[in-house]
């Protein structure tokens, strides 16, 4: 590569020991991908912030304690618990030291204490043609495919080392020809009722990221009026069963708005086909829990919005969750803060449902609970909730979720890809 | 009879082992128990086989961009594969080795081939992976 002369400093040592170590594991990972030169990014959102093993807290801490700190703006991805109501969530307590020592070696290295896993929603929003470094997937694909800024996906530590150095190396979906999609993939036989339909996007995301796995594809079929709350559960789906950095949705994604657009002028590689069949197989596919009885339902996977919890409450018309049944919503601490102003968390509460921010529900402390069985609104959840939890699991609309808390016994409808 | 197969490098290193292969992408996080190296996502063919010292043969990675910690908490506790074998390699999967290499001095070599040698890579057996030199000697 070749480097700026207060970059090779920088690998000398002249800033410290964190950015010449940051800058080493930057430097290799340009070598390995061809890169040229560094690219300054305009802001960084840091993935590693969940304590899960020794290592990640390792990393973190040696980073903070040589003094490293931020370079531009950085916004964090959730903790794995809700670091204020860890005793609600029933955290012991021997394990909350290793999640406080995690935050504050962020808070140490002057990030912004988001806790989020929507940062798209709230917080350090970038703008069309940004060029930023992000890590967690489906915030990844949700950037690079619904507001066109430009990321690779970036691993937990590359994303720390980007937020100390301020830059990476200048390659993949950084550089515009690389963007170019490669697979068509066209929705067939999909109704306006159907497209209209919330729960149809987590379960078609997680069909598209299965069907274009590691290839930029083109989506031709979402309709352009789909809300943000749909795309988000989209693209969690889609990161969730491939590696799903960036998805043209032809007439959604700014720099999609056409196929021309998409393929850069060049013929699509292949043509694929999603039909309404596929999508209910999916379904099925992301139900391991057989029998009527759940006890724990959770939403939030990705962070809900306040529109989200407005639906939530809606969908619930006064009633309250079954005594049987623990219903968790996870959020961050912004919309937390919205929901407590304008009444909804109380009328939430009131219903039976538990509001829990920071957190990750794919993290929660399962030994103190002892659930048997768990329903989600979540292709994400579903999907990595056995192998995180060995729950047996059930996808569901939220109004099923609700119907389901409500009466203690899971209901199913028949959703209208599974009704020929 | 051994063979020798061409190899680029993407992570230096040398590694020695059986080989373990799925035609299927691999997600660390999620997909391997950081604690054992086991493989815990009920829907891969590899489920409940341990990818410890093995020469972990798989297409690409895939899923969540926490996978780098998975493999450098193996690393930390010697437990990572003693190499790794794709066809194509993203970022996510060679952020790990990486890191590993800088923070703790351990090397997980990774190489790519190409799908008519991917084939080649035969669960049980016994290979070398040199990725510094860039070839793969089946040995049986």
């Amino acid at each position: 590569m070749h480097l700026t002369d207060g970059e090779k400093a920088i690998l000398n040592g002249e800033r410290g020991e964190a950015a010449r170590l940051a800058l080493s594991i930057l430097v290799d990972l340009g070598e390995l991908y061809g890169a040229d030169t560094l690219l300054p990014v305009s802001q960084v959102h840091i993935d590693a912030t969940l304590y899960m093993v020794d290592a990640g807290l390792e990393f973190a801490e040696r980073m903070a304690s040589l003094g490293a700190k931020t370079r531009v703006p950085t916004s964090l991805n959730p903790s794995a618990i809700d670091l204020i109501r860890w005793k609600e969530l029933r955290v012991p307590p021997e394990e909350l030291i290793k999640h406080q020592r995690l935050a504050n070696a962020y808070l140490e290295m002057q990030a912004t204490p988001t806790w989020t896993c929507a940062p798209y929603q709230q917080g350090i929003i970038p703008r069309f043609g940004e060029q930023i470094a992000w890590g967690e997937s489906n915030a990844i694909a949700f950037a690079n495919s619904v507001i066109g800024a430009r990321t690779n996906r970036y691993a937990d530590l590359m994303d720390i080392c980007a937020a100390i150095i301020g830059k990476v190396p200048k390659f993949g979906l950084h550089l515009r020809h690389n963007r170019r999609a490669r697979l068509l993939i066209e929705l067939r036989g999909f109704t306006d009722s159907m497209l209209e339909d919330h729960a149809l996007y987590p379960l078609l995301g997680y069909v598209v990221g299965e069907t274009a796995s590691d290839q930029i594809a083109a989506v031709l079929g979402i309709p352009p009026t789909v809300t943000f709350d749909d795309l988000k559960g989209f693209f969690a789906g889609a990161a969730s069963s491939g590696a799903v950095a960036l998805c043209h949705l032809v007439g959604v994604t700014p720099e999609a708005q056409d196929l021309d657009m998409c393929f850069q002028g060049v013929r699509p590689e292949r043509t694929l086909e999603i039909t309404p069949g596929m999508v209910a197989r999916c379904e099925e596919a992301l139900c391991s829990a057989r029998g009527e009885s759940v006890d724990w339902i959770t939403v939030g996977c990705p962070h809900y919005s306040p529109a989200e919890f407005a639906r939530l409450l809606g969908l619930l018309r006064g009633r309250k969750v079954h005594q049987s049944v623990a219903f968790w919503a996870f959020t961050s601490r912004t919309v937390y803060a919205w929901i407590k102003a304008n009444g909804l968390l109380d009328l939430l509460t009131d219903a039976g449902i538990s509001v829990f921010t920071d957190g990750c529900p794919l993290q929660y402390p399962c030994k103190s609970w002892n659930f048997s069985a768990v329903m989600t609104d979540s292709a994400k959840f579903a999907n990595y909730c056995y192998s995180q939890t060995a729950l047996p699991v059930a996808f569901g609309s939220l109004d099923e979720c609700v119907e389901s808390a409500v009466s203690g016994k899971i209901q199913r409808r028949k959703p209208p890809w599974k009704r020929n | 009879m051994e063979k020798k197969l061409k190899a680029h490098c993407v992570v230096s290193g040398i590694g020695r082992g059986r080989v373990m292969a799925s035609a299927h992408p691999i997600s660390f996080w999620g997909g391997v128990d950081p604690g054992t190296g086991r493989i815990i996502d009920p829907h891969h063919d590899l489920f409940g086989q341990s990818v410890s010292g093995k020469i972990l043969a798989f297409p690409f990675g895939k899923g969540s961009s926490t996978g780098s910690l998975i493999m450098l908490e193996l690393a930390r506790i010697n437990k990572a594969p003693a190499a790794i074998v794709n066809v194509r390699t993203e970022p996510i999967l060679a952020t790990g080795p990486i890191v590993s290499k800088h923070f703790y001095g351990k090397q997980i070599p990774i190489v790519t081939i190409d799908e008519a040698s991917f084939d080649l890579m035969e669960t049980g057996k016994l290979a070398l992976v040199n990725a510094t030199e860039g070839y793969i000697i089946l040995e049986d």
